[in-house]
């Protein structure tokens, strides 16, 4: 498997550390219900098809990524920064 | 026996080589297989289960029978195939699964058993009793079973890993390979072309036909000589594609120094990562046996093996040669054989309308039922229309077709697609992204078509890189109708081999289906086929349609089982390869290791790093002599031990106070320049990640010191939050870790030594930190303690690492001081009841270790709101506790906690230890440990029990904290 | 006063074999730049003095001994003299590095065996640099004139060394047998 880091190119996928959904992304604000920490940390979709989960490239240029790709074909839609992310949600 | 003038060896090279202790000799060039049938040797292994007498059924990778031992002086590798391994002089094999000889084999009475052992026989027979199995059964199996054996020694040998990149990857250097290769080679692509055998030419090198108006062995070798002038192209033999894996990846096994006589730094084999634009598959295809009675026997094999043999080789298997098909390219073996001048006694064609003339008696609309001759074939008997017939022969050459060599589009779950006309799989169109199948691989088996479809497939690829094509110019070649009726098994009551390494037959599968192991899968768990090192590759379509004629199915709604990678067998050695011993991981070394090494500390590995567990004194004969020496040396004098290990996280920037206050519980933005704070870190799930100190350095600069265990994972964590949360804050971080060599000094003498060394005294208090000079040199001096003394750590650069340290400790010598050790360090700081990654090691809160108060109120920090979750704190909690042996007893970490008089069990675990040392300050074995309310049980006994180690005893619990509970030792 | 003595990760050792030579390199002081939010462009105005620019994502660049080399997001490494007072977090990794001159014409074959890159030279062009592992280890690797230089943890040197010279003994077996 490869993903295509935004900085450094195309690699091989020992250089990444996988964490897991891009649900981390989202943290509740300070003082949100119990229940909307519980989704935060614990409650994950499954799903067969597209899934968006994180990666850290810890071998290469210590930037975290949103990866989009398909669990069934193994395809790799699109790695983006997160940080990029962050910044254009904040924009 | 071997034709004068014919074949590819080198026949002025003559080889000299040893089987099953005979010396033999053949030709540089030869395989084993190709040596022994020239030297007449038919008989070369026995079969797995039954014990029968085998011999050579193909020419290739995929043979189920001939599997030999290679002998070497150290090593002994089991399951070559007689196919693959090229002799070379002095090589020694020998045939395995036989006991005492080949020839006389006792366990060859299984065959005669054969009622008894039929499919599933394993899941019937060793039921009961239950006490049996690990004492008879599985002991008798293990030692009948298997094939071959290993050495018992450490391989010793060398074996590589490597990396390769290509544009285009061609899997197989036949007429179809050849020819990708060379187009897209001619277009200027980045090409690898590699191919499983010594070789290259693939089924050119068996071919009497012509290409391009020469003999096909010579147009491979032109097509190959100009590949490999061309620097755009790498030419890897010996090397098979094992794998297909995601985003263009795949694996290849390279076979380096397997045809070499062994030497010390060439590598046997060479495990390739190859990672292609695009690949063709280029495999070719393989020929599959039919089933009928005894068609087991030494002597029977492959049309196309025998024609290999022939071409290549310049060998016939034997002098009265018959051919049984159901398809026309088996004429060309005979063709070859009589033109060769061999005897071809007979061609039984299954298709009643098979054409009859040929320079050999044909039968037409005929089957071979069955065969003679116990150590090697005699005779064939023969159903046609006139009746029976028996033949004389001493080689039978078997068509039953060919199956395209598909394997590698099936790795990425592909699933191969039924085609009648050819009456074989096919490869699923797109079945692996990037990976073209061409030639025979994908079901075009003349010449003519391989040569075109090669060229296509490498102009499709080309387009689809969007790379120049350049136009190649198809050579003229054979193109002969393939014509196939399919014939699978012929009917008959006797015992008809579908799976030859196994030892499966037709009846076994039929016995599946009657069991109701009628899906493919089940059946094949059932009995073994395909299981056996071939992977099914000779036997897994005619078993199928044995099993789809059984259950009334269609073929394809049968299906097939799945290919998986590798393709054909590859070592754990070349998979593991640069991974033994010290090879395993990086090993780290601190600045001081040669000066702890020169002083006989004994290293311990903590993580990568290698740190001195204690430093001997002459006359101490055990570890705890110098480890309570130096515990006692740090509480009376001074000690010098190297802290370099932990992590350094350099922080600066105008948020970096205020991202501090987001990773830590507790507040650094109030911490003064010049000072250094205890921090908690937490996961956001609210348990303990990680403690440590930073040192305000300036406004906007910090630097963070993490546990040696989470360095890693803490910098992980502060990338995270940073570029999740923070990403337009202004913040930078890098590890610092390795450019400064830190040095702990502790001990009532520890401000005396540190002046001693410093250009300028310092007078730091507690939990300051600031820039000093050593001898000119600019270092950091921070005024920390891990060991509850006065202490102080000192920072120089790393090249300065082991002079300081040197100096430090001639210093602290002359003090009454001098050096300690990781098992002291762990006692000092167990005295003072500071916490490591023994007690936070994940599941523990900062309730639990009696620290909930340093989670600020008046901000959010990572972890916060979960650590505030209902179950978080509370007296059901295990806590944080210190525990104190009664007299000499000694208490052991991993044991768990029992309130007196309460049965000994797992749901009566009131807690468990964490850390154990003895305490020469106190005289008594302390732990740390997590106790069930333990915060409010101080003073009361509890009862210890380690199963493991059996102990059980009772001990007090106390607070963590035994050393100079008030801290004044540390403010001094 | 007598000053402390400085020790160098692997003592200047080298080695040649087959088409390969490996040796301690010694690049002079290193210094990390990672440009505070907003402050790129004056940075690179302030390296500009050196002839130097803040290095594009894998590039490195030079002027008359001095060298910048991406080492990450938001991140380089200046090798050479340190700028006083630039608008970037600035830390002396002088000391955090051992560095290896790895060179020859089979240099990116033996390299090729531990790093996942292609690092020939269509590839991998002078001007190049990468982050990228060397095994197991985190390194730092870009193309000069000769050959490669790469950084690896000073305290992972051996190992590093180690390694290499494995790759370099097998290539040289296998030139000698034509393999």
């Amino acid at each position: 498997m490869r993903l295509n880091c935004p900085l450094c190119g195309p690699r091989d996928r020992r250089e990444f550390y996988y964490y897991g959904s891009e649900d981390y992304l989202n943290r509740p604000a300070e003082g949100a219900a119990p229940q909307a920490w519980d989704d935060y940390l614990h409650l994950r979709d499954n799903p067969a098809g597209v899934t968006k989960d994180l990666w850290y490239h810890e071998l290469g240029c210590a930037s975290w990524l949103r990866v989009t790709r398909n669990t069934l074909t193994h395809e790799i839609l699109a790695t983006e920064l997160v940080a990029d992310l962050k910044r254009e949600a904040t924009a | 026996m071997r034709i004068a003038g014919k074949g590819l060896i080198d026949r002025g090279t003559p080889v000299r080589f040893r089987f099953d202790g005979v010396d033999y000799s053949g030709f540089k060039g030869d395989t084993v297989a190709s040596a022994l049938l020239a030297n007449g040797v038919r008989l070369m292994g026995r079969s797995f289960k039954y014990h029968r007498p085998r011999g050579v059924l193909t020419a290739g990778s995929e043979e189920p029978s001939a599997l030999l031992e290679v002998i070497e002086d150290r090593q002994q590798t089991p399951n070559v195939r007689a196919t693959v391994q090229e002799i070379f002089e002095g090589l020694e094999v020998k045939s395995q699964n036989r006991w005492p000889s080949l020839r006389h084999d006792l366990l060859s009475v299984n065959d005669l058993a054969a009622p008894f052992l039929s499919a599933g026989f394993y899941y019937k027979t060793f039921m009961w009793p239950r006490a049996f199995w690990e004492k008879l059964y599985e002991p008798v199996i293990r030692r009948a079973a298997g094939l071959g054996s290993l050495s018992g020694r450490h391989d010793e040998a060398a074996y590589e890993k490597a990396f390769a990149f290509c544009d285009l990857l061609v899997i197989g250097a036949g007429p179809t390979g050849l020819m990708a290769a060379l187009t897209a080679a001619r277009a200027g692509a980045d090409v690898i072309l590699a191919d499983e055998d010594a070789r290259m030419g693939g089924a050119l090198l068996s071919d009497s036909g012509m290409i391009g108006g020469i003999a096909a062995p010579d147009w491979a070798a032109q097509v190959l000589a100009e590949l490999a002038t061309l620097p755009n192209v790498r030419l890897m033999p010996r090397t098979t594609v094992t794998g297909a894996y995601d985003n263009g990846t795949y694996g290849a096994l390279e076979r380096v120094g397997l045809h070499l006589p062994s030497t010390g730094d060439l590598p046997r084999e060479c495990f390739w990562r190859i990672v292609a634009g695009r690949a063709v598959l280029a495999t070719g295809a393989l020929e599959r046996p039919i089933a009928f009675e005894n068609n087991d026997r030494p002597g029977v094999m492959l049309a196309s093996a025998i024609r290999t043999y022939l071409n290549r080789y310049g060998v016939v298997p034997g002098k009265r040669i018959t051919i049984f098909a159901n398809n026309d390219h088996a004429r060309q073996t005979a063709r070859d054989l009589m033109a060769a001048g061999v005897k071809v006694a007979v061609i039984i064609d299954s298709r009643p309308d098979a054409a009859l003339v040929e320079d050999c008696p044909v039968y037409a609309g005929a089957v071979v039922t069955g065969t003679r001759g116990r150590m090697a074939l005699t005779g064939i008997t023969v159903s046609h229309k006139g009746g029976n017939l028996h033949i004389d022969t001493d080689c039978l050459g078997l068509s039953g077709g060919w199956n395209p060599t598909l394997h590698l589009t099936c790795h990425m779950n592909g699933r191969p697609v039924w085609d009648a006309t050819l009456a074989a799989f096919l490869p699923a169109p797109g079945a692996v992204p990037g990976l073209i199948p061409a030639g025979a691989a994908s079901g075009v088996f003349s010449t003519q078509a391989c040569l075109a479809s090669g060229a296509e497939a490498a102009q499709a690829a080309l387009q689809a890189m969007g790379h120049a094509t350049a136009d190649a110019a198809l050579p003229q070649a054979e193109d002969a109708p393939y014509a196939i009726q399919p014939l699978w098994a012929v009917p008959g009551k006797g015992r008809a081999w579908l799976d030859y390494a196994n030892d499966v037959t037709v009846k076994d599968v039929k016995l599946a289906a009657q069991e109701n192991f009628a899906s493919v899968e089940h059946m094949k768990r059932y009995t073994t086929q395909g299981m056996a090192p071939d992977q099914g590759k000779n036997s897994n379509v005619a078993a199928l349609a044995v099993l789809a004629d059984a259950t009334g199915r269609g073929i394809p709604e049968t299906g097939t089982t799945t290919f998986r990678p590798p393709f054909s067998p590859v070592s754990i050695a070349a998979m593991g390869a640069g991974g033994k011993a010290e090879g395993f991981a990086p090993q780290r070394f601190l600045t001081s290791h040669g000066a702890s090494v020169e002083r006989g500390a004994p290293m311990i590995e903590a993580g990568l790093w290698y740190r001195p567990s204690y430093f001997p004194r002459p006359g101490e004969t055990t570890w705890r002599q110098a480890c309570d020496r130096e515990v006692a040396m740090v509480r009376g004098t001074v000690g010098v031990a190297d802290v370099s290990t932990l992590g350094k996280i350099d922080i600066q920037g105008a948020d970096a106070a205020r991202f501090l206050d987001f990773v830590y519980t507790n507040t650094f933005s109030t911490l003064p320049v010049g000072r250094v704070r205890y921090g908690l870190m937490l996961r956001e799930d609210g348990h303990v990640m990680d403690d440590g100190t930073t040192a305000r350095l300036g406004e906007n600069h910090f630097l963070m010191t993490t546990t040696t265990a989470a360095a890693g994972q803490v910098m992980r964590h502060l990338d995270f939050v940073q570029q999740a949360f923070c990403a337009d804050w202004d913040l930078r971080t890098i590890s610092v870790t390795e450019n400064w060599a830190q040095f702990a000094v502790a001990g009532p003498k520890a401000r005396a030594l540190v002046n001693s060394v410093l250009d300028q005294p310092a007078d730091f208090p507690f939990m300051a930190c600031g820039a000093v000079s050593i001898h000119g040199t600019p270092a950091r001096l921070f005024r920390i303690s891990f060991s509850g003394e006065e202490g102080y750590e000192i920072a120089v650069p790393a090249r300065y690492g082991e002079a300081l340290f040197r100096d430090l400790l001639a210093r602290a010598e002359t003090m009454g001081g001098g050096a300690y050790g990781m098992e002291a360090l762990n006692v000092l700081r167990i005295e003072k009841g500071f916490i490591t990654h023994a007690e936070i090691h994940g599941r523990v809160t900062a309730f639990d270790i009696g620290l909930e108060k340093m989670i600020s109120p008046k901000k959010d920090c990572i972890g916060k709101a979960a650590a505030t979750r209902p179950g978080m704190l509370g007296p059901d909690r295990q806590q944080l506790v210190g525990l104190k042996a009664v007299g000499d007893a000694a208490l052991t970490a991993g044991a768990h906690l029992f309130t007196p008089g309460a049965a000994v069990n797992r749901a009566n675990s009131q807690g468990y230890v964490t850390s154990v040392g003895w305490s020469p300050t106190l005289g008594a074995s302390l732990g740390l440990a997590f106790l069930q309310n333990g915060r409010a049980r101080r003073g009361e006994m509890v009862r210890l029990v380690d199963h493991l180690r059996k102990i059980d005893l009772l001990c007090e619990v106390a607070d963590p904290v035994f050393h100079d509970k008030e801290g004044a030792k540390l403010r001094a | 006063m007598p000053s402390l003595i400085a020790k160098s990760p692997l003592d200047g050792k080298s080695l040649t074999m087959g088409g390969v030579t490996l040796a301690e390199a010694v690049p002079g002081p290193i210094t990390s730049v990672a440009p505070f939010a907003g402050r790129e462009a004056e940075l690179s105005q302030a390296l500009r003095s050196l002839g130097l620019s803040f290095p594009a994502p894998n590039t490195f660049n030079e002027s008359s001994g001095d060298l910048i080399v991406w080492t990450g997001r938001d991140q380089a490494f200046l090798i050479g003299p340190l700028l006083e007072g630039l608008p970037a977090a600035t830390t002396d990794q002088s000391d955090g590095w051992a560095a290896l001159s790895v060179s020859g014409p089979d240099a990116a074959a033996a390299l090729m065996r531990l790093i996942p890159l292609d690092l020939r030279v269509a590839a991998f062009p002078p001007g190049r640099a990468a982050r990228a592992p060397l095994n197991h280890m985190a390194a730092v690797i870009w193309r000069d004139g000769e050959g490669f230089t790469l950084l690896v943890f000073r305290s992972m040197a051996q190992t590093a060394w180690h390694e290499i010279e494995t790759a370099m003994k097998a290539l040289a077996a296998r030139a000698a047998v034509g393999a």
